[in-house]
């Protein structure tokens, strides 16, 4: 059931202010949620500021720079710095993306930043995405097959077969576009989320798979795939540019047409 | 295993409106607003058949300002709610998906449904003044 309000809990109180140095020439300011599950008490949003001429173009520079320089308690998930490994998923000046691909200077005004929206918080901007996982986990995320392999070589697709995967193979799990979702926030307990369903359609329009049936009998379901309204904040988000919302259309399109 | 002391990160008071959100919303406010309209359409049709006093009682209040304000509010509901499930309609058939092309068709149902309310009660004022 959507509950608007956060919990008392959860409630962000205002933070610290880290002051530039002295000298600095391009100071921005930097606006982070700041939760430390040792220190007991409610998130906080503490705000540092960055001088840009002494920092990398990107947001993650900025945090890098504030960990190293200013205080190393501040926590984030971090890996490849080039947008393929999806660590660094959080809401950045209210949207979700990678701060390793979104360059400060298209920010106007303080950059805000969150974790992903409407989930358990570890610490700072790392949220808990064991539930996201096992979502994943349950569409089974392999290829299933009934036919023997052919003996000399693998199983072939055509040119355009091997294209209508490659949309959804892109794909890199970061969770923007599932916790991008009210859908998603009010139902993520039984409603699979834009990222697993992209998941799902991969497989369903992999023309090796032999479980097509199977997997749509899984995913006809009230909640786990209908939940989608096609507000599409998904899509808006992606910082793939790939199109979840038009997956799970063709999810949706599928079972109807197998009814016919 | 999630820990229930774990604070829940901020969603609706942080992520930004956008076309896309706000249209959906809007769609599911329209819907609400339609149902309350079908209880005051029941009330004008069990006036019909309660007999005169009771149907100019009820065109009475219809005909206030209030009531004209509320009349207006629903054919827009009507117009927007009847567009935009046109445009689910296309999404659900596999079109308009692109992100330019969601946001065109979004700012056309908001259109369309403006032009049809007013067409609408322009055509009211003029059959009430011949």
């Amino acid at each position: 059931m959507a509950e608007f309000r956060l919990p008392a809990n959860s409630r962000v109180q205002p933070g610290r202010e880290h002051k530039a140095p002295a000298g600095a020439t391009r100071v921005r300011r930097f606006r982070i949620y700041r939760y430390d599950p040792d220190g007991g008490g409610n998130p906080r949003l503490d705000t540092y500021e960055v001088d840009l001429d002494r920092c990398g173009p990107m947001v993650l520079d900025a945090l890098i720079k504030i960990k190293n320089e200013v205080d190393a308690t501040l926590t984030f998930r971090r890996s490849c710095r080039e947008g393929i490994c999806g660590s660094c998923a959080m809401n950045i000046d209210g949207g979700n993306t990678l701060a390793c691909t979104q360059a400060i200077g298209d920010i106007g005004g303080d950059v805000r930043i969150y974790p992903l929206p409407h989930m358990a918080v570890v610490k700072d901007l790392v949220p808990d995405l064991t539930n996201f996982y096992a979502q994943y986990a349950s569409i089974k995320p392999w290829l299933q097959t009934r036919t023997p392999a052919p003996p000399d070589r693998e199983r072939l697709q055509s040119k355009a077969e091997q294209e209508r995967i490659d949309m959804p193979s892109a794909c890199i799990l970061c969770a923007c576009c599932s916790t991008s979702c009210p859908s998603y926030w009010w139902n993520s307990d039984r409603y699979l989320g834009p990222a697993t369903l992209l998941a799902a359609y991969r497989w369903l329009v992999d023309s090796r798979d032999e479980a097509t049936g199977e997997r749509l009998d899984d995913l006809e379901d009230p909640f786990r795939l209908y939940r989608c309204h096609t507000i599409m904040n998904c899509t808006m988000t992606c910082p793939k540019g790939l199109n979840p919302a038009r997956a799970i259309a063709g999810i949706k399109q599928m079972i109807a047409e197998r009814k016919l | 295993m999630t820990q229930p002391d774990r604070p829940l990160s901020p969603h609706l008071g942080v992520y930004r409106w956008q076309v896309s959100n706000t249209l959906s919303i809007v769609h599911r406010l329209t819907g609400v607003m339609l149902s309350a309209g079908a209880v005051v359409f029941t009330a004008w049709l069990v006036a019909t058949a309660g007999g005169p006093d009771a149907y100019l009682g009820v065109v009475g209040v219809l005909r206030s300002p209030p009531g004209v304000l509320a009349l207006v509010g629903w054919t827009f509901c009507f117009f927007y709610h009847l567009c935009n499930g046109i445009r689910h309609l296309c999404w659900d058939a596999g079109y308009g998906f692109g992100i330019s092309q969601a946001r065109a068709s979004g700012f056309a149902v908001v259109a369309a449904a403006v032009l049809l309310t007013v067409v609408f009660w322009l055509v009211v004022a003029i059959g009430n003044g011949s």
